[in-house]
């Protein structure tokens, strides 16, 4: 066993991660940043290829009071408008910091280039061309983290549990993956920035290390979390044929820049029958789009693989090549010519709205303890609007990174009982085949459509899984052992699947990303958060009116 | 339509053979994940983004050349892997690629 101990302990080095490990490091504190990953590498901020929502146009052109009202609208009435608030204002700031770091965000001239996404009422998103955005933001991150004085970086730590003092987080319980040696870190303040929780559904835009272990190692320390009903499901994620290097949310930027069109098996433009429009521009917004497919392939209208397609056939060929720019070699490497050829798309779980409840402060309730970025909830209410969750991660990172950094620190160490976790031996396991049965249940019964029968049918499963798992990993702790990891993973994911099921249970409407097809409307009297909690091994539910 | 590939693999020093089904398109590191959830929990390799070739976690030795598992196609024949050969082995086709300044 080994001890570590640090100022500002930060769990998860994605955007958020990095972001909050400057600001508390050039505040002066102690920092130790850790990931189960690689540093900047495994998670959904290097992933993401898309566009970054934020106010940051030329005078006049716009102000983050619209960007916010963008936010609010599109929250469906659940978002913290503080909350919100912060990620639109300070969205800026963290935004021009970025370009002073180089990020190489693409330029007209002096100005942002900047594309308009479905929800945001003008051109709003900046980006790095050509697919690169996550990529650069993850690099000049760990460029900056790297020339920080004050920030000890480690991978390979799978944070397992948080340690408790008298009533404070006074650190965290952890393995090495790569000696299986169990670690225990002491600090004054902890922030959670694991990302999200999308590896819980079958067909997802997720890296591996994103089964939510944030929102259990909150919940565990007492911590609550707001609006764990709310997945929110890509519309389009690529379904066919088989793209491999390339993420399956790629085809996004080609909508904002070139519109495209959404088809049926007929062959028919159907966007319009539910209420939005195809025609040239793209604005159709993610929840309808991923209802108006899941609806056109039950109605037996789906593309053979259970989608929709997706058409730039109509596009002239120097347009199709300006926008994609190297992209349509990787494509047509893998047969795909779009002058010719429509693809397949269907929706895929891509990110959480809901998350662990904090104050502006990024602070949770439980002293010692803060969050950031997407394991945070609140802001983006029950629907997020594209651009908006790298901005998140950004903005939130560095506002907890501030509060870790004055924060006096607590006193106590208990780690007896995470320890001994840690370090158990338990039964031999099919842990990865588990996690693929959790998986299917989530996607069978609370993906974007549910009913009381699919959740209640889902929550037996979950119960099931646990009793199956049992009480230790399977094995001793060795060398890269995954399939104690994948326990260890299981452990949070089925606390975090059980507080999605309860959550979708409870509330009896439709909204945003949460459909219920038993009570397809949305209820004004449900314009409430909920707020779960885990007291003595049971989880609570709590109604809180959407604060003002 | 699915085709099977064997992928033999090198585990401290020992050659494993696995018969994988796949379909046309698929990646090594499909075949691998696929080795994970129905035979062998406990097969070591390193990956994170899965398909986006974004994390580079996932570089290993097939038939002699480095390539990125979730990159290179399986194809229906038989395809040795192996752990990078200029870095320090940890487990089956995992070794040591963190920066030495990023370790424990
Ligand atoms: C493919 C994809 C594309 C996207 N595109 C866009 C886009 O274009 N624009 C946009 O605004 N948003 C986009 N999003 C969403 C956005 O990328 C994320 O919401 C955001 O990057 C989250 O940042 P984060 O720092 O909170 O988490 P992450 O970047 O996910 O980082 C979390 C880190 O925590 C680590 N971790 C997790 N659990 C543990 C543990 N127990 N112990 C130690 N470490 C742990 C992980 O390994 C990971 O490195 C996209 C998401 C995906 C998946
Ligand atoms: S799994 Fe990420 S690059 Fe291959």
């Amino acid at each position: 066993m080994r001890h570590l101990s640090t100022g500002v302990l930060i769990i998860g080095a994605g955007g958020a991660g990095m972001y909050a490990a400057i600001e508390a490091a050039r505040l002066g504190a102690d920092v130790l940043l850790v990931d189960r990953s690689l540093i900047g590498r495994g998670g959904a901020t290097v992933m993401a290829q898309m566009t970054v929502a934020a106010a940051v146009g030329p005078a006049g052109s716009d102000h983050w009071t619209h960007h916010l009202a963008d936010t609010l609208a599109a929250g469906r009435g659940l978002c913290d408008p503080a909350l919100a608030r912060l990620l639109c204002e300070d969205g800026v700031e963290v935004i021009r910091e970025m370009d002073s770091w180089r990020v190489g965000w693409a330029r007209d001239g002096a100005e942002f280039r900047s594309v308009q996404a479905p929800g945001h009422d003008r051109a709003r998103c900046v980006y790095v061309d050509f697919l690169s955005t996550g990529p650069a933001v993850s690099k000049t991150l760990r460029a900056v983290v790297q020339r920080t004085p004050g920030i000890t970086r480690i991978g390979d730590v799978l944070v397992t549990d948080l340690v408790m003092g008298d009533g404070a987080v006074t650190g965290a319980v952890g393995t090495h993956i790569e000696t299986g040696e169990v670690l225990t870190i002491a600090a004054r303040a902890t922030i959670i920035a694991t990302g999200g929780l999308t590896r819980l559904y079958r067909r997802n835009s997720a890296s591996a290390n994103m089964g939510g272990d944030g929102y259990a190692l909150a919940l565990r320390a007492g911590a609550e979390l707001i609006d764990m009903e709310f997945v929110q499901f890509f519309p389009i994620g690529h379904l066919a044929p088989r793209l491999i290097g390339m993420d399956p949310i790629m085809w996004d930027p080609f909508r904002y820049k070139l519109g495209g069109r959404l088809l049926n098996g007929l062959g028919e433009a159907f966007v319009d029958r539910y209420g939005s429009t195809d025609d040239g521009k793209y604005v159709i917004t993610r929840d309808l789009a991923t209802y108006a497919i899941t609806k056109e392939v039950e109605a037996g209208r789906g593309s053979p693989h259970g989608g929709a397609w997706l058409s730039f056939r109509h596009i002239a060929p120097e347009a199709l090549r300006e926008a994609f720019g190297p992209v349509i070699g990787k494509l047509a490497a893998a047969g795909i010519d779009l002058g010719r050829d429509d693809i397949e798309v269907a929706p895929i779980a891509h990110y959480h709205m809901g998350g662990i409840r904090v104050d502006t402060a990024m602070a949770t309730g439980v002293p010692g303890l803060f969050a950031a970025g997407e394991a945070v909830g609140g802001a983006n209410g029950a629907n997020r609007l594209s651009g908006n969750a790298i901005t998140e991660a950004l903005a939130f990172g560095r506002a907890a990174g501030r509060s870790a950094a004055g924060f006096a620190g607590g006193s106590g160490f208990r780690a007896d009982e995470a320890v001994g976790l840690a370090g158990a031996e338990g039964p031999a396991c099919d842990t990865a085949a588990l996690f693929v049965r959790l998986q299917a249940v989530m996607a069978d019964y609370v993906g974007p459509f549910r009913t009381a029968a699919g959740l209640a049918m889902a929550l037996e499963a979950v119960l099931g899984l646990r009793a199956e798992i049992g009480a230790a990993p399977p094995g001793r702790p060795g060398p890269y052992d995954l399939a104690r990891v994948d326990w260890f993973d299981l452990r949070q994911a089925l606390l975090v699947a059980e507080c999605v099921i309860v959550a979708a249970s409870v509330r009896c409407e439709s909204r945003g990303a949460h459909q219920r097809e038993d009570y397809p409307s949305m209820d004004e009297a449900w314009r409430l958060n909920q707020v779960l909690r885990l007291a003595d091994g049971a989880l609570t539910v709590t109604r809180r009116a959407v604060a003002a | 339509m699915s085709e099977v590939a064997v992928l033999v693999i090198e585990r401290g020093g020992q050659a494993e053979r696995f018969e994988v089904a796949f379909e046309a398109g698929q990646s090594v590191l499909d075949g691998l994940r696929l080795i994970r959830a129905t035979v062998d929990p406990g097969l070591a390799f390193r990956y994170s983004c899965l398909n986006a070739n974004a994390c580079k976690e996932c570089m290993m030795v097939l038939d002699g050349k480095v390539i990125y598992a979730c990159t290179a196609r399986l194809e229906a024949r038989e395809m040795r892997l192996g752990p990078l050969p200029n870095k320090a082995l940890v487990r089956d086709l995992v070794t040591a690629i963190a920066p030495p300044d990023e370790r424990l």
